[in-house]
C-alpha cells in the first residue's frame, strides 16, 4: 500500500496544540471523501493520542516535542502520534478500559482510539517515548477494503 | 469568549446553571475545572445543570471534568444533568456511558423542572 499524500507536523508538548492537532489532521482528511461523523470520529481520536503524549508520554512538561503524521492512502488515513516521554510500562494495562492513572481521567482515551479507527499498534519502550498509530478505511474504497 | 468557557453561570436555590460552548478538550479542562469547583465549592451546589447545546467537541478530558463534578456531587444527593447536546457530543457521552448514569434534557426548562 502506498501513501497518495503525506503530511509531518511537530509541535511543543502543550494542551492548546490538541485542538490545532485534531483540525489540521481534520483539514488534511478531508482529501478524502470523509463523511462528517468519520471527520467527527478521526478528531476524537487524534485528541486522544496527542492528549496521551502530552499527559502520559511528557507529564505536562510543555517543552517537548509531539510528532504527527498523517498519511491519505486510497483506501483510508493513517495517523502516526509520537512522542520521546516516559514510555508505557504495561501496554495492555494501559489499554484496559476505565484504566486510568489519574482519577480526574475517564480512562477511555485507548478506547476511542480503538472504536474510532480500523486498526490501532501501540508500540512503547519505557524511557524513551510511545507510537500510536490508527489506521481508518474511508470512503467506498476504505468499505471494499474493511469488508476483504 | 474563549473555547470551552462557561460564558454563564446561574444560580438558582441549590442549583447551578453552566452554559458551555466551543471545544471541550485538554485544552480548556483544567480552568473549566477549577471555575466549576469555586462555585460548587462557595454555593453549596446540589444539582449542577450543565447545558451543552453550545458545545461543539468533547474527548475524554472533557468528559473527566464531567464526571469529576458528578463524583463530587453524588455522595450528597446531588446531580449533574446534561442538557441539549449536539449529535456529535452526544455520541461520545453515550459510548462513555455517562449518559446512562446522569439524566439528561432537551433544554434547560425540563432539566429545571425535574430539580425545582
Amino acid at each position: 500500500m502506498k501513501a497518495v499524500n503525506c503530511c509531518s507536523i511537530e509541535f511543543h508538548s502543550i494542551a492548546e496544540n490538541v485542538s490545532f492537532a485534531r483540525v489540521a489532521v481534520a483539514a488534511f482528511a478531508s482529501q478524502l471523501d470523509c463523511t462528517l461523523p468519520e471527520l467527527e470520529e478521526i478528531k476524537v481520536a487524534v485528541s486522544e493520542a496527542v492528549g496521551n503524549a502530552i499527559i502520559h508520554g511528557y507529564r505536562k512538561q510543555t517543552d517537548k516535542t509531539v510528532r504527527l503524521t498523517v498519511k491519505i492512502y486510497k483506501e483510508g488515513l493513517e495517523i502516526i502520534v509520537e512522542d520521546s516521554g516516559q514510555g508505557i510500562d504495561d501496554i495492555d494495562l494501559a489499554m484496559q478500559p476505565a484504566y486510568s492513572t489519574d482519577p480526574e481521567r475517564m480512562g477511555l482515551g485507548f478506547v476511542f482510539m480503538q472504536s474510532f479507527s480500523d486498526r490501532l499498534r501501540v508500540e512503547s519502550t519505557p524511557g524513551l517515548g510511545t507510537t500510536v498509530t490508527m489506521f481508518k478505511h474511508i470512503g467506498i474504497r476504505g468499505a471494499k477494503a474493511r469488508a476483504n | 469568549m474563549l473555547a470551552g468557557d462557561a460564558d454563564r453561570y446561574r444560580t438558582k436555590m441549590d442549583a447551578l446553571l453552566v452554559r458551555l460552548s466551543g471545544d471541550l478538550d485538554l485544552g480548556v479542562a483544567d480552568k473549566l475545572r477549577i471555575t466549576l469547583d469555586e462555585h460548587l465549592n462557595t454555593k453549596k451546589i446540589k444539582y449542577l445543570i450543565m447545558n451543552l447545546s453550545r458545545v461543539t467537541f468533547v474527548d475524554s478530558s472533557g468528559l473527566g471534568v464531567i464526571l469529576g463534578r458528578y463524583k463530587k456531587l453524588t455522595p450528597f444527593g446531588g446531580k449533574v444533568i446534561l442538557v441539549g447536546a449536539q449529535p456529535q457530543v452526544k455520541r461520545i457521552l453515550e459510548l462513555s456511558g455517562l449518559m446512562q448514569i446522569m439524566e439528561s434534557y432537551l433544554d434547560e426548562a425540563n432539566a429545571l423542572a425535574k430539580i425545582v
